[in-house]
C-alpha cells in the first residue's frame, strides 16, 4: 500500500500548498486603512475650482439617508443639468458607516459626497479619509451658521463639511399629564426631580422620563453641565468623566435612576412610542427634530404635548446638541470639486429649501432666524409655535464641546459600561468610569496617546 | 398478512388480542388508525408555533398608525392588508419588486447552485472510498465551525480585490456553497442508495455518471427536495453577506432592503413605514410557502421498492 | 500466478472507481475554497498581526493574540452562555423536532401535511420583522408578556436578566424546530418498508417500532442535526442582537463569541482581535463536533 499512501499525501499536499500559497497572495493584497491618496482630477483646489467644475459637470455618487435627500438631488439635478448625481441610500446610521469604512478600507467602491453625522465625523477624518474643504475657500462661511453646528464640522484644524442641520435639546413635555397631575413645568434640575418624584408617588405607572441608557444622551447631557470630558490634539486624547459637569449630571441623574422614576423602555421601539402616546412617559428632553416623530410615530399623543426650554443647573438657558449631520467629500473621489461644489449647494445653496421642507431643523443662522419659520404654529402641539422654544434653544448650546476621534466605538460599549450602572441602578459614575478605562484602553491600543 | 391465532406465541414474542383483531379486520401496522390524543398534543405545539405568525398577519393589516397604537393581536380600526400590500409594491418607484426579482436571480442559481454542488457531492462521499474522504469532512466541518461575522471582512476584501463587489456574483457565488446541504445528501445518499444497487448496475456495464444520474437520483429524491428548501429558505433569507457586499440598493435581496425601511422608519428624520416593513415580510414568506407546496409531493416517493432482493 | 494477478487487477479497480468519488466531489470543493478557505486562511494571517485602526502599522504579534484570547474574560463569559444555552436549548428543540417527525410519519396524525407547513413557517420568516415581533410578544408594558401577566397575575419581564436566556432559548426552538422536524421526516420517507413489515410481523407495536426501528434507522440524521445545533449554539448570533434593541445595556457586545467578534470588527475595527476570537471559538466548536459525530457513528466516517 506504499503507492496508495504516497498518492493520499501528494495529493493532500498540493491542495495544502495551494490554500497556503492563495491566503499569502491575499495578505498581500490585503488593505491597510487610512489615507488612500487623493485620486484628484488635477484640478487644483481653490474656491473657484467649485463654479468650474459645475459648469463643466460630471457625475458623483451620493450616500445619505436623510429623507429629504432624493428631493434635494432632483433640485440640484434641475439646476445643474451637466451634473448627474447617483443618490444611494446604502443604510442608516452603523449600516451606512460599516459600508463606508470597509468600502475606506478596500481603497474602492466609496462615494464622492457622504452623509456623516457630528459624532462620527472625527472617526473618517482623522485617518485622512475625507478630503479639507478650507483649500475650496469653504472656510469663509462660518458666519451662517451657529458656533456649535461650525464647531462640529471642524476636526483639528480642517473643516470637513458643511452643517445640515442641528439637534439643540429641548424638553417636549405632556401637557394632559401635567394637568392631571397638577405639576408645573421645572426650570430646573432640582425642579425637575421634585416633579419627577411626585409623579412617580402619584402614579408608579408614569415616568418623568424615559432613559435606558444612550450614549448619545449621556454625552449631550453632560455637554450641557458643561462638561467637557474629551479633548483632542492630534495623537494626544484626554478623556475625564469625573470633571464638574459630569460630576453635575450624575448627581441629578443618580437620583431620578436610583429611585425608579426614569422608564427603562427602549428607545424607537414599538412599546416606546406607545408610551408616548399614551402619557406613561411625561417628558424627553431630545433633540430639535423629534416634533417629525411625533407627528409621524406617535399618533396618540397629538394635541398633548408642548415644548418648554430644557432643565438647567442654575436657571440660565443652557443646552446642548443631540443629534445631526453633514455631509463630506471622500478623498476616494475622483472629482472632488465637483463633489465639494455638490456639498456646497445642498448646505449653502439652493439645497436647503427642500431639507427643511420635510421637517428638518437648520443650521443655518438666517433660517434659524426666519419669521415665517420661526412663528408657525404647529397643530400636533396644539397650536404652540415650537420653533420659538427650539431656536432660542439653538442660540443657547453650550460652546466647547468635542467627541473623541472613535465616538462611534464608544457609544458601541456603553451598553456593556455604563449601562451596567442603569440595568443595577447604582450609581452611574463608576458605570463612567469603566467606560473611561475601557476607551483609554482602545485608544492606547489603536495609536492615540491617551491620558499620558 | 396471515392470521395469527390469539394466544400464540411467536419467537419470544407474545401477540396481543387487539393486534390480531386488527390484523384480520384488514386494519395493517403500516395504516394506523388516527389518534386523537396525538393529534391534541400536536395541536398545542402547534398553536405555539402560530401564535406570532398571527401577530405578523394581524399587523399587516394595519395602518401605520393603528399598529403604533392599538395592541398586537388585535385588529386595528381599519382593514388595510391591500392597501398596504399596494403601498409596499410601489413605494419608491417599486423597489419591492426589483428587491423580489433579486432574490428571485439569487435564489435560483444559488440555491439551485447550492443543492447541484451539495447532492453530488454528498453522494461522493457517501458511496465511494476514496483516500481522503476523512480529510474533507474534517476540513469543511473545521470550515462552519468558525464564526462568519469575522470572516466578513477577509471576504470582503477578497472580492473587492477581485472587483465583484456590488454584483451579483458577490451574492451568488457564498451561496452556493451549502456544508449543510452537504452532510445532509451524504446522510440521505447512505441510507437510501444501497451498495448492492450500484454494484448491480456497475456490472450491467454503466459509468459511474449515468448510475448516478439514471439510478441514485431518484432514490434521492426526499433528501434532495429537503436540501433544496433549506437552501431555497436560507439563501432567501440571506441577509448578512449581501448587507456587507452591496451599497446598491437596485441590487439588495429583498431582506437587505427590508432592513433599510425597518432603520428609516426611526431616530432623527424618520419615515414612517413600519407598516411596509411588516407587509413586506408577510409578502416575502409567500413565496417560500409556495415553493414549500411545490416541493412537498417528493417527500412521497423516494422508497426504494423492489428493485433489489434482499 | 493467476491469482496474484487477479488480486492486484482488483486492488487496482478498487482504487480506479473509488477515485471517481473525487470528481464528484471536487466542484464543491473548488467553490468551498474560495467562499471559506481563502478568507479562513487571511483571517488566520490576521490573527498572527495587530494593526492600528487610524494609523496603520502591521505589528507580527505571533500568539499574542490568541493569548490574550484565552485570558480575556468577556470572551469566556461570552463561551460560558453559549455552552449553557447549548445544554438547554439543543436537547429540547430536538426533542421536539424528533417527536414532531415522528407523529407526521407515523399516520396517526389528522391532517399531516399541514403540521408540516405550520411548523415549518417560522424558519420562513426573515429576521428584519423579527425585532418588532419579540418587541411585541415579549413587551411588558403593551405586549403579550404584558397581557399574560395580566391575565396570570404575574411579573414575569421577559427581556430581564433573570429570564433572557430562557427567551433566547424560546426564540430559537420556535425558529428550529421545524427545520430539524424536517431533516429527520425527510430521513424517515427513506426507511424502507420492508423494515416496518418485518417489525410487524415481530409483533412491535407502534411505540417499540418507533424506538427499535425508526429512531435507528435515522441516526445518520440524528447525528447530523446534533452536530449543525452545536455549531449553531456555538456560533449563536442573530437572537441575542435582535434583543439587543430591545435591552441594549443586558445584552452587552460580548454576550456571546460571535457577538464578540462582530463588535471588534465592526464597532472597533479591531479586525485582528475579531479574527482571533472567531479561531479560538471555532477550534473549539469543531473539536466538540467531531467528538460528537465519533461517538454518534459507528461507522468511521
Amino acid at each position: 500500500m506504499k503507492i496508495g499512501h504516497r498518492r493520499r499525501f501528494g495529493r493532500l499536499g498540493a491542495i495544502t500548498a495551494a490554500l497556503a500559497a492563495s491566503s499569502l497572495i491575499l495578505a498581500g493584497c490585503g488593505g491597510s486603512g487610512g489615507d488612500n491618496g487623493s485620486a484628484g482630477s488635477g484640478a487644483k483646489a481653490s474656491p473657484q475650482a467649485l463654479d468650474a467644475a459645475l459648469k463643466k459637470g460630471g457625475t458623483i455618487t451620493y450616500w445619505s439617508w436623510t429623507p429629504s435627500a432624493e428631493a434635494q438631488v432632483k433640485a440640484f439635478t434641475d439646476e445643474y443639468p451637466n451634473v448627474k448625481v447617483n443618490y444611494v441610500n446604502a443604510g442608516t446610521g452603523n449600516d451606512h458607516y460599516k459600508k463606508l469604512q470597509n468600502a475606506i478600507k478596500a481603497g474602492s467602491g466609496a462615494p464622492d459626497v457622504a452623509q456623516i453625522e457630528y459624532q462620527a465625523l472625527p472617526q473618517f477624518a482623522l485617518p485622512g479619509s475625507l478630503v479639507d474643504l478650507s483649500a475650496y475657500g469653504l472656510d469663509s462661511l462660518e458666519s451662517d451658521y451657529t458656533p456649535s453646528t461650525w464647531a462640529a464640522v471642524h476636526v483639528g484644524d480642517g473643516l470637513y463639511g458643511l452643517p445640515q442641520d442641528s439637534g439643540p435639546m429641548a424638553m417636549f413635555y405632556n401637557k394632559d399629564v401635567f394637568d392631571k397631575y397638577h405639576l408645573t413645568v421645572p426650570k430646573t434640575w432640582d425642579e425637575y426631580i421634585a416633579v419627577a418624584k411626585k409623579l412617580h408617588q402619584a402614579d408608579p405607572t408614569k415616568f418623568i422620563t424615559d432613559d435606558p441608557g444612550d450614549p448619545g444622551f449621556a454625552t449631550s447631557m453632560i455637554w450641557q453641565a458643561g462638561g467637557k470630558p474629551f479633548t483632542t490634539d492630534g495623537k494626544k486624547v484626554t478623556i475625564n468623566f469625573q470633571d464638574d459637569g459630569s460630576k453635575k449630571w450624575t448627581s441629578v441623574w443618580n437620583q431620578l435612576v436610583g429611585d425608579g422614576s426614569i422608564g427603562q423602555i427602549a428607545g424607537w421601539t414599538d412599546e416606546w412610542y406607545k408610551a408616548l402616546g399614551d402619557g406613561t412617559i411625561a417628558t424627553m428632553n431630545i433633540g430639535a427634530w423629534m416634533p417629525g416623530v411625533f407627528e409621524s410615530s406617535v399618533p396618540g399623543g397629538a394635541g398633548k404635548w408642548r415644548v418648554a426650554p430644557m432643565p438647567t443647573y442654575d436657571g440660565q438657558p443652557a443646552t446642548a446638541e443631540n443629534g445631526g449631520s453633514t455631509e463630506s467629500v471622500l478623498k476616494q473621489s475622483k472629482n472632488p470639486a465637483l463633489a465639494a461644489a455638490f456639498v456646497r449647494w445642498l448646505n449653502n445653496g439652493n439645497g436647503i429649501k427642500p431639507f427643511l421642507e420635510k421637517g428638518g431643523f437648520p443650521a443655518t443662522v438666517k433660517d434659524l432666524n426666519d419669521p415665517s419659520f420661526v412663528n408657525k404654529p404647529d397643530p400636533y402641539f396644539g397650536g404652540q409655535p415650537v420653533n420659538q422654544v427650539l431656536t432660542a434653544a439653538a442660540k443657547s448650546v453650550v460652546p466647547g464641546w468635542s467627541y473623541l476621534p472613535y465616538e462611534l466605538y464608544a457609544n458601541n460599549i456603553f451598553g456593556d459600561t455604563v449601562g451596567k450602572s442603569y440595568l443595577a441602578k447604582s450609581d452611574l459614575n463608576a458605570g463612567l468610569e469603566s467606560w473611561q478605562n475601557a476607551l483609554v484602553k482602545y485608544g492606547n491600543e489603536q495609536g492615540f496617546e491617551v491620558n499620558k | 398478512m396471515t392470521v395469527i391465532q390469539e394466544g400464540t406465541v411467536t419467537a419470544g414474542n407474545v401477540v396481543s388480542a387487539r393486534r390480531t383483531r386488527k390484523v384480520a379486520a384488514g386494519i395493517s401496522p403500516l395504516r394506523p388508525r388516527k389518534s386523537r390524543l396525538l393529534t391534541g398534543l400536536m395541536l398545542l405545539y402547534l398553536v405555539y408555533t402560530l401564535v406570532p405568525l398571527v401577530w405578523l398577519v394581524i399587523s399587516a393589516t394595519k395602518t401605520q398608525s393603528d399598529l403604533l397604537s392599538t395592541s398586537g393581536l388585535q385588529f386595528g380600526h381599519d382593514f388595510a392588508l391591500f392597501s398596504n400590500i399596494k403601498e409596499t409594491l410601489t413605494y419608491r418607484n417599486g423597489i419591492f419588486l426589483r428587491w423580489l426579482g433579486n432574490t428571485l436571480l439569487y435564489v435560483v442559481v444559488g440555491a439551485g447552485g447550492a443543492t447541484l454542488l451539495a447532492t453530488v457531492a454528498g453522494y461522493g462521499l457517501a458511496k465511494y472510498r476514496f483516500p481522503g474522504r476523512r480529510v474533507v469532512f474534517a476540513v469543511v466541518l473545521g470550515a462552519i465551525a468558525i464564526p462568519n461575522t469575522a470572516l466578513a471582512v477577509p471576504t470582503f476584501l477578497m472580492f473587492s480585490d477581485m472587483g465583484l463587489t456590488n454584483t451579483v456574483w458577490a451574492i451568488i457565488v457564498p451561496s452556493l456553497v451549502s456544508p449543510f446541504g452537504l452532510y445532509l445528501m451524504w446522510v440521505y445518499a447512505e441510507q437510501a442508495v444501497p451498495q448492492e444497487l450500484l454494484e448491480a448496475a456497475r456490472i450491467d456495464g454503466a459509468g459511474e455518471f449515468r448510475i448516478f444520474w439514471t439510478v441514485s437520483l431518484r432514490l434521492l429524491a426526499p433528501g434532495i427536495v429537503t436540501v433544496l428548501l433549506f437552501a431555497v429558505v436560507s439563501t432567501w433569507n440571506n441577509y448578512f453577506l449581501p448587507l456587507i457586499m452591496l451599497s446598491k440598493p437596485n441590487l439588495y435581496p429583498l431582506t437587505v432592503g427590508l432592513t433599510q425601511w425597518s432603520n428609516q422608519a426611526q431616530g432623527a428624520g424618520a419615515d414612517p413605514i413600519y407598516n411596509l416593513v411588516i407587509t413586506g415580510s408577510l409578502l416575502t414568506i409567500v413565496p417560500l410557502v409556495v415553493v414549500f407546496f411545490l416541493l412537498q409531493r417528493f417527500w412521497q416517493s423516494g422508497l426504494s421498492a423492489g428493485s433489489v432482493k434482499q | 500466478m493467476s491469482a496474484l494477478h487477479t488480486v492486484s487487477n482488483r486492488r487496482r479497480w478498487w482504487s480506479h472507481r473509488e477515485i471517481r468519488g473525487w470528481a464528484f466531489v471536487a466542484p464543491f470543493l473548488v467553490v468551498f475554497a474560495l467562499v471559506f478557505l481563502a478568507p479562513i486562511g487571511y483571517a488566520f494571517y490576521l490573527s498572527l498581526y495587530r494593526e492600528q485602526a487610524f494609523f496603520g502599522g502591521n505589528t507580527f504579534v505571533g500568539a499574542a493574540n490568541y493569548v490574550d484570547v484565552v485570558t480575556d474574560a468577556r470572551f469566556w463569559d461570552g463561551a460560558v452562555r453559549v455552552l449553557e444555552f447549548f445544554a438547554i436549548q439543543v436537547p429540547i428543540m430536538l426533542g421536539l423536532a424528533l417527536v414532531a417527525a415522528l407523529a407526521i410519519d407515523s399516520g396517526r396524525l389528522r391532517a399531516p401535511r399541514t403540521f408540516r407547513l405550520v411548523i415549518f413557517l417560522p424558519y420562513a420568516v426573515p429576521g428584519v420583522v423579527a425585532v418588532l415581533l419579540w418587541g411585541y410578544l415579549y413587551g411588558t408594558n403593551f405586549g403579550l408578556a404584558g397581557d399574560v401577566n395580566d391575565l396570570l397575575g404575574t411579573a414575569i419581564r421577559p427581556l430581564s436578566e433573570r429570564w433572557m436566556l430562557t427567551s433566547i432559548v424560546n426564540i430559537v426552538t420556535w425558529e428550529f424546530v421545524g427545520y430539524n422536524m424536517l431533516i429527520f421526516y425527510s430521513a424517515l420517507r427513506t426507511v424502507p418498508e420492508d423494515l416496518y413489515e418485518a417489525a410487524a410481523l415481530d409483533g412491535a407495536g407502534p411505540l417499540r417500532t418507533v424506538f427499535s426501528v425508526k429512531i435507528p434507522a435515522i441516526r445518520g440524521a440524528i447525528v447530523i442535526a446534533t452536530i449543525f445545533s452545536i455549531i449553531g449554539s456555538f456560533q449563536l448570533f442573530n437572537e441575542p442582537n435582535i434583543l439587543r434593541n430591545l435591552a441594549p445595556n443586558l445584552i452587552d457586545t460580548h454576550y456571546t463569541p460571535n457577538m464578540y467578534a462582530y463588535n471588534l470588527s465592526f464597532g472597533g475595527q479591531q479586525y485582528n482581535y475579531s479574527a482571533t476570537v472567531a479561531i479560538v471559538m471555532g477550534v473549539i466548536t469543531a473539536i466538540i463536533a467531531y467528538v460528537v459525530q465519533l461517538r454518534g457513528s459507528r461507522e468511521a466516517l
